[in-house]
């Protein structure tokens, strides 16, 4: 695992993941991909 | 740490709303041969006013333009629009997906047979009850026999994947079992959705709406069943994941309205939702200088609706990230203010208020297509 | 279909309408109906300049190439969207 500076990409699941102390030795995986089902926004019949 | 500001998650940037909608719902005609008790468009009479063929395929190339990327026709019930499959053909030819909702009386094997030629096209099949009994009393004497004759000709003919629609109600929550196996006995897909008091709904919501108790249940099935499509409608009900530490349930979770879909109606008005048609949360017409793309853009009404919203008077509650404080066409139908709880709020954050709503006093529905005289179904009152 | 492999070259599928939005870009899979969100605008350049490099691996370097440290983010993302079938493999000439 390299250290990494967490960047603007970093979800909010991924800082909350593990404790403060260890967030910034972590790679941030950023979550660049985000799939929803088509049926998967209110408003819709 | 980075010392850029953050870039805000997916769906805040959604509640802001985008260039065109990811879809939308396109009632196609308010004329419909049923008239069911929870019509969320109180439809039955066609308006005169409805869209020509023309106007209606001139709206499908704006949509096009738009890279809307599919439109869920409705109505009323579609199929009784005389170029109903040319408006289809026409939008499934031109990159806008369809999915149609019926009723099925009019989709007979001919139609099935023509349905199941056509690209880019999903079928949506109502249904409310498992035996007549349950179904016929909210939508109507043969109206179950109908929809399970047209889900036949979709099976015979080999049409994949179609779907069968419920929204749940207080006299079907039992049946959600039966309903998953009709479904796999037909190869499609069930969808169920939460009632709001839209339309015609407004009178039966109180006769219809699940209990405490048959929400959490509808929840716990839902997260049971993850191939069970549900059009993101409950939400509201992901207030429980504090209570059970659990996932949400799959879905945006946030109200689309205007923000990432909207309704058009059969004279070309657009609403925020199918839910709320109501001259308050009317944005615009596509007849009006600027069509489609100029109302979802630029009206006042969607603009509101882009703008961040707060708690209100669900600050204090530990479950307003999760629930978004629920739907406001919900709210609004039945009385409560939209900075506040959901009348079905699982907490009972909204019974007092909703205890506190003069009769009478709630939003009507701006318009009613209903067929004066229509057959009534057989009354709601039950033993349960 | 077969695990995505960076030294492989792709293409966005000609079966998706990819429509760019401020935070990136919405693609829909027109016979698949799956809906994914691209999360940042660098991952929809790279998307669309694809085919024009020998492997996927090649087309990030040289798309995100300033930010090498952001690679396997990438990666996994180019992954992702062959998976839900957004970008498939492009056949070598013959």
């Amino acid at each position: 695992m390299t250290v990494t500076e967490p960047t603007t990409e970093q979800t909010d699941v991924e800082a909350t993941d593990v404790p403060q102390a260890q967030a910034d030795e972590l790679v941030t995986d950023e979550v660049l991909v985000e799939e929803i089902s088509i049926d998967g926004m209110c408003g819709v019949y | 740490m980075s010392t850029t500001p953050k870039t805000p998650p997916l769906v805040e940037q959604l509640k802001g709303g985008l260039d065109a909608p990811i879809c939308l719902t396109w009632e196609l005609t308010y004329a419909c041969n049923l008239a069911c008790v929870h019509c969320l468009s109180s439809s039955g009479r066609r308006d005169p006013d409805e869209l020509s063929t023309a106007e209606a395929k001139d709206l499908v190339d704006q949509l096009a333009a738009l890279q809307v990327f599919y439109v869920n026709i409705g109505g009323g019930e579609p199929m009784l629009r005389k170029d109903f499959f040319d408006i289809v053909e026409h939008s499934v030819t031109n990159g806008v997906g369809v999915k149609f909702s019926t009723n099925g009386t009019y989709l007979d094997r001919a139609a099935a047979e023509r349905l199941v030629e056509l690209p880019y096209l999903d079928v949506q099949i109502s249904l409310d009850g498992m035996t007549p009994e349950v179904n016929d009393a909210v939508r109507g004497e043969g109206s179950h026999a109908k929809a399970v004759a047209a889900m036949g000709h979709l099976r015979d003919v080999g049409f994949e994947d179609f779907k069968i629609s419920i929204v749940c109600t207080r006299h079907n929550v039992d049946q959600l079992d039966e309903f998953k196996a009709l479904a796999d006995d037909h190869g499609a897909q069930l969808r169920i959705t939460r009632l709001r008091p839209s339309g015609r709904g407004v009178d039966s919501y109180h006769d219809l709406r699940l209990t405490n108790p048959q929400q959490r249940q509808v929840f716990h099935w839902i997260l049971d069943h993850p191939d069970v499509l549900t059009g993101d409608s409950f939400f509201h009900l992901n207030a429980l994941t504090t209570e059970i530490g659990g996932p949400n349930l799959p879905g945006l979770n946030m109200c689309g309205a205007g923000r990432v879909v909207c309704l058009i109606d059969p004279v070309g008005d657009v609403y925020a939702c199918p839910f709320v048609i109501h001259d308050e949360f009317l944005a615009g017409n596509v007849r009006d200088e600027g069509g489609f793309a100029r109302v979802w853009r630029g009206s006042a009404l969607f603009t509101e609706l882009r703008e961040p919203t707060s708690a209100g008077a669900c600050a204090s509650c530990g479950s307003y990230d999760a629930c978004q404080g629920g739907c406001m066409a919900t709210k609004f139908f039945t009385g409560l203010p939209l900075d506040g709880p959901d009348p079905d709020c699982i907490h009972g954050h909204a019974d007092d208020a909703l205890a506190g709503v003069a009769a009478g006093s709630v939003p009507r529905p701006s318009q009613d297509h209903s067929r004066p005289g229509a057959v009534v179904p057989v009354s709601l009152t039950r033993k349960r | 279909m077969p695990p995505f492999d960076p030294e492989a070259p792709y293409r966005l599928s000609p079966r998706v309408g990819l429509r760019p939005e401020p935070f990136g870009a919405l693609a829909y899979h027109y016979d698949t109906r799956r809906l994914v969100f691209l999360k940042s605008p660098d991952l929809v350049d790279l998307v669309r300049a694809l085919e024009q490099h020998a492997s996927a691996g090649a087309a990030i370097d040289a798309v995100v190439a300033p930010a090498a440290a952001r690679r396997p983010a990438y990666v996994t993302a180019l992954a992702s969207l062959c998976e839900s079938g957004v970008v498939e493999p492009l056949e070598p000439a013959a």
